[in-house]
């Protein structure tokens, strides 16, 4: 698809790098002269601008954290005056404070644009009716995804979250062609369809979904397309960057960041060194051009690897991979690092089971034990219990071989398992209780 | 012929936690549909309900819109004497027939008892049981 900012997007990587150290240099110098919280967390290593001579120097910056956020609330680190500020969205924090974010009109502007290039790397524009169907409101998600699609051209369908039917009901009313929102969301929305009679493959007009704000897989994408017949692409941000504000383009070949706003390192969660492309570790990311709150070598927590070379689709920017799961959502059973997605993609190479499931974390004395309970698909339901033991059996073979723990499987009624208009709370760690 | 004495049972999933088998047992009721025989297996953390009813398709529908897992399975009722020896008869005719039980479950009601089985081959053991002179339930009784 033709891209939306073609000087930018098609920049070559050697003048980018160029732009990005930059674009950098000035960020770190306005930091350290007009940023009381940066200067002080700079000085505390030693680092002065004049340190960063080359793009690779940025490396010599302290890291920022989701902590910093929270010990700055509501807005102690913002780089902005308060009458520059257009606007607030509030995280909620599952843990101690909230976070704000701030948001100059500038930074407004590069928010959509970033999504502007991505919705029309995957073909959106003028003629397309996109439901947003993540959250509006203190959430990033609705009004991001809002302004990122009225800067291609497209129709807003601002449906937001929850009251399903009615969502189903408005799809195909107004020949709606794209949506965003949870992964399971649109598997829950799919569901609820069918069960009103509507096939969304053969009774809409959908054709592309920009699904992410929660981990998902590649099976999981094979699902939703073919069940679906929609094109699903990976849709990424957090509230710290702004928002969702990267995607995958038509390729399917891993999320283009906009080099010209982020620059993106791929850390070793445990030592903070840079890792090679292609190695997996943790995110991490510098805002080179936002105004309000600025970001610098944020740890996001998600765990990634760079993609290698340059994309088919001609974009230079680096691509990041899938998001294989939490840092902080990583559990620890029995000595063993165990995420969430190695249950999911093992899951759904099982067809005995559905998609959905839950894990159950409980210590039994000094034991951890692991309970993942899963729903017997329609197809493999037998009354024979010896049937239905095979497939439990085969459920905890297949799950011990990809974490290397052990695994109680418990089957469970069609229907039982959460399944969450929002983020997924997939884990449940009683050992903590 | 043998088709005839082919009954629909209907299996439905369940956890093994309390007010399941209420749940199931209500919806059957709201639904107007009698339960004849009725059994449950249970294993590690859930059970499998299995049921002869008079509506086995209405029962299906009814249970499986509320979310249930339900199938229908093939078993065969062989009518027994309702007084001491009846069963042994009857096992002896499937044991003679060389006829293997997958699972099995009795009930004993006004027109006598009768003992339910899923077996491998259920028209093969139709053929067995009647040429040895045992006398089947019919399925039309639960239809």
């Amino acid at each position: 698809m033709a891209p939306w900012n073609p000087r930018t997007e098609e920049m070559p990587p050697d003048e980018l790098r160029r732009l990005q150290y930059k674009l950098a240099k000035s960020l770190v110098y306005r930091l350290y002269s007009f940023n009381e919280f940066y200067r002080r967390r700079m000085k505390e290593e030693n680092v002065h601008p004049d340190d960063i001579r080359a793009l690779e120097d940025v490396a010599k910056l302290p890291f920022m954290y989701k902590r910093d956020l929270r010990d700055g609330y509501p807005d102690k680190i913002f780089s902005a005056e308060k009458n520059e500020l257009v606007r607030y969205h509030v995280s909620s924090g599952t843990t101690g404070k909230p976070t704000v974010v701030g948001y100059t009109e500038r930074d407004i502007e590069n928010w959509s644009e970033s999504l502007a290039r991505g919705f029309s790397s995957c073909g959106l524009g003028r003629g397309d009716v996109i439901q947003v169907s993540y959250g509006y409101g203190l959430f990033t998600g609705g009004l991001g995804a809002h302004y990122g699609a009225e800067r291609v051209g497209a129709t807003v369908l601002p449906t937001s979250v929850g009251n399903t039917e009615r969502q189903v009901e408005l799809m195909q009313d107004l020949h709606v062609t794209a949506i965003a929102c949870t992964p399971s969301y649109l598997l829950h929305m799919g569901e609820v369809a069918e069960k009103m009679g509507v096939s969304i493959k053969n009774d809409t007009d959908l054709r592309m979904g920009f699904l992410g704000a929660e981990p998902w897989s590649e099976q999981m994408r094979a699902r939703i397309q073919d069940w679906l017949g929609i094109r699903a692409y990976d849709i990424y941000g957090t509230s710290e960057l702004s928002g969702p504000m990267f995607t995958e383009c038509t390729e399917q070949q891993g999320i283009h960041v906009w080099g010209d706003l982020a620059l993106v390192e791929i850390i070793d969660p445990a030592t903070g060194e840079v890792l090679e492309p292609g190695e997996q570790g943790e995110l991490t990311i510098t805002m080179l051009q936002k105004e309000a709150l600025p970001m610098v070598r944020y740890r996001i927590g998600d765990l990634t690897a760079l993609e290698e070379g340059t994309c088919a689709c001609g974009r230079t920017h680096p691509r990041i991979g899938r998001i294989r799961g939490r840092v902080d959502d990583m559990l620890i059973v029995r000595g063993i690092n165990v995420f969430p997605s190695q249950v999911e993609h093992a899951l759904l190479e099982i067809p005995e089971v559905g998609k959905h499931f839950q894990i159950v974390v409980d210590r039994k004395g000094a034991l951890d034990s692991m309970l993942v309970r899963v729903e017997v698909s329609e197809g493999a339901f037998s009354d024979k219990i010896t049937d239905l033991m095979v497939i439990k059996r085969k459920v905890e073979h297949r799950l011990r071989s990809s974490l290397n723990v052990s695994v109680d499987v418990e089957l469970v009624e069609p229907g039982t398992l959460p399944r969450f208009e929002g983020k997924s709370k997939k884990v449940v760690d009683r050992r903590s209780l | 012929m043998e088709k005839s004495y082919i009954v629909k049972q209907i299996s439905i999933f369940s956890e093994n936690r309390p007010g399941r088998l209420a749940a199931i047992a209500g919806a059957l009721r709201d639904a107007g549909i009698n339960i004849f025989a009725f059994s449950i297996a249970e294993a590690d953390g859930f059970g499998v309900v299995r049921a002869l009813v008079d509506r086995p398709e209405d029962a299906h529908r009814t249970l499986t819109d509320l979310g249930f897992r339900v199938s229908f399975t093939d078993v065969i009722g062989v009518k027994m004497r309702d007084e001491p020896g009846g069963l042994s008869e009857i096992a002896s005719i499937l044991g003679d027939a060389g006829i293997n039980i997958e699972y099995a479950y009795a009930y004993s009601g006004r027109d006598g008892a009768v003992l339910i089985l899923r077996v491998d081959q259920a028209e093969d053991a139709v053929r067995q049981i009647l040429a040895r002179g045992g006398e089947l339930l019919k399925a039309s009784l639960s239809q």
